[in-house]
């Protein structure tokens, strides 16, 4: 009996579909069907301090449109969302605010810094006396975007890039570990 | 450390019987950023609004002491991160005139149709962001669409997307782009086919109009005595345009009209912002074809050192008046800076404008305020 790959979109499928009349039989692990259907739903929080956020509601528009791989449902409740885009500056009294909220996301769940200020506090890194130099003081972070603000192609080769490593399996130790070479 | 749940605890208490307190952001969808509201209701009738401020607070003005004339102004894009070219304008200008720095004039008119262009660029994301608010998605598509192309433009000349630091004291940076002109009259054409779109789908909305009428009133004496400024004040019926009051580089030859609505509500804003994408649209045409030959930088010293004294500009950013104000000691950097930020006095008429109403009216009034929470906080 044959057996084949099947392809779903552009994403071939983790697994093997054996067709036999009126129906079929997927020969798979758990794991990667669950990997490859989370990888393709990432829910972000729509969390936005500064001006990185307008260059992420300008990937949401309709020229860079990333709603193409999934991450057009911006949640504004952390309970609901998977991953959490720090765009811009966190000041010490945002901080415990943002650990809230990380902490009210159900795992599995990544974290983006988007921007200088959520990587090490850019711009606002010299004499200033209320700034986070990085968000990672805070909460773990996955994924680091340079830019100031990042043009928006550069936050998705960002969600691209974290869909990949989720579609593979990795944890988000491996995930973090891979990022930072 | 700041203690989140302290605060909640304490307003509770002030809570009278039958009184409902509910703390508004500081992560929430409709307030643009990072503004905490504590809220008071009874029932579902607002009492009182207590904004409190300071989730981005960066201290921008302390960190502006330490940095010369020449880096300060990079600092001011990322306050009004929608104006942000309005804002460099208005430092180079205070270091101007401080310094008496002659500007050729080419630098005059391209910082006018880049100004103007910002300002449409951040009236169009205020379109799109408050329809989203009332709960029209569509709008916010329109909008950045149009805004794309100005983004692409400011990329091509200015290197940057959103936070240009095009100006420098003295005029600009560098030379404008070749294909400047045609970007910008393709832009006008664009824009004014299109713009025909948005009165369809928002402002003849029957539900967008029945949802900002008589919503969020602010009458002329308390837009007056709340210090408001810009298209706030101007839809209560003040005439408060810097480009008219008090014109900078080439604003004095230009012709416009200066927009006022007498109504005072939410819709007042809304139409004083639409038509004033129009009137912006009418000085880059004015200025587009005549925009003359020459320097586009004058003659400067390399380390500036302001005199001794005081020293105060405005301009009119997309949000209303943008003040700045420095004390020199004579050196090469600021004594003392202090912005005057129109978002924040503009805030301060919240609660005088959304008490009494119901809670689900405060999105249209706080949506028509167009608030950038980092502009208030610096």
């Amino acid at each position: 009996m044959e057996l084949k790959e099947t392809k779903m979109g552009n994403e071939s499928f983790p697994g093997i579909i054996h067709e036999t009349p009126g129906g079929g039989i997927v020969v798979s692990t758990f794991d990667s069907i669950i990997n490859w259907a989370r990888s393709n739903s990432l829910w972000p929080l729509s969390f936005a301090t500064s001006c990185c956020g307008i260059e992420m509601m300008s990937t949401a528009s309709a020229k860079y449109d990333f709603s193409r791989f999934g991450f057009e449902v911006a949640r504004a409740s952390p309970r609901q969302a998977d991953v959490i885009i720090i765009a811009g500056t966190i000041v010490n009294k945002m901080a415990p605010v943002l650990k809230r909220l990380y902490d009210q996301m159900a795992d599995p769940k990544y974290v983006i810094a988007m921007g200088a200020c959520a990587i090490s506090g850019g711009p606002f890194f010299y004499n200033t006396y209320s700034v986070v130099k990085g968000a990672d003081h805070i909460i773990p972070v996955d994924v680091y975007i340079p830019g100031c603000p990042p043009r928006p192609e550069a936050l998705l080769h960002a969600l691209i890039s974290l869909q990949e490593k989720i579609k593979l399996g990795m944890t988000r130790e491996q995930i973090r570990g891979e990022f930072k070479g | 450390m700041y203690n989140q749940t302290e605060v909640i605890k304490d307003t509770s208490e002030l809570g009278a019987e039958g009184e409902l307190i509910i703390n508004m952001g500081p992560q929430h969808p409709a307030t643009h950023g990072v503004l905490h509201l504590v809220v008071t209701l009874n029932g579902e009738t607002i009492k009182k609004i207590e904004p409190h401020l300071g989730y981005i607070h960066r201290s921008i003005e302390k960190m502006c002491e330490s940095l010369t004339y020449r880096q300060f102004i990079y600092v001011t894009s990322r306050m009004d991160y929608l104006s942000s070219h309005i804002n460099n304008l208005g430092c180079a200008l205070l270091v101007e005139k401080g310094m008496q720095i002659e500007v050729p004039e080419r630098a005059k008119y391209v910082r006018v149709i880049l100004s103007e262009l910002t300002r449409i660029a951040s009236h169009e994301l205020w379109l799109g962001a408050m329809a989203m608010d009332l709960g029209a998605f569509t709008p916010f598509f329109y909008a950045f669409r149009e805004r794309e192309m100005i983004t692409d433009i400011m990329e091509e000349t200015c290197g940057a997307r959103l936070t240009m630091n095009y100006i420098v004291p003295g005029g600009l940076m560098y030379d404008i782009h070749p294909d400047f002109q045609k970007k910008v009259k393709a832009f006008i054409t664009q824009f004014k086919a299109k713009v025909t779109e948005y009165e369809d789908l928002v402002t003849n909305n029957i539900i967008f109009q029945s949802r900002t009428k008589g919503v969020g009133v602010l009458t002329a004496e308390d837009a007056i005595s709340f210090g408001c400024t810009g298209p706030v004040a101007r839809a209560s019926g003040v005439s408060c345009d810097i480009r008219k009051l008090y014109p900078y580089d080439v604003y004095d030859k230009v012709e416009f009209d200066e927009v006022i609505e007498t109504a005072g509500d939410s819709f007042a804003r809304y139409m004083v912002r639409v038509k004033e994408m129009n009137q912006s649209i009418r000085i880059i045409e004015q200025l587009i074809d005549t925009i003359p030959e020459g320097d586009f930088v004058g003659k400067t010293k390399n380390v500036l050192k302001l005199p001794k004294g005081e020293f105060y500009t405005r301009v009119e950013t997309a949000r209303g008046e943008f003040g700045i104000y420095v004390v020199s000691e004579g050196g090469t950097t600021p004594h003392r800076i202090k912005f005057r930020s129109p978002g924040f006095s503009n805030l301060s008429a919240l609660n005088h404008m959304a008490a009494g109403s119901k809670i689900g009216d405060l999105m249209a009034t706080m949506g028509t305020l167009d608030l950038v929470i980092p502009d208030i906080d610096r």
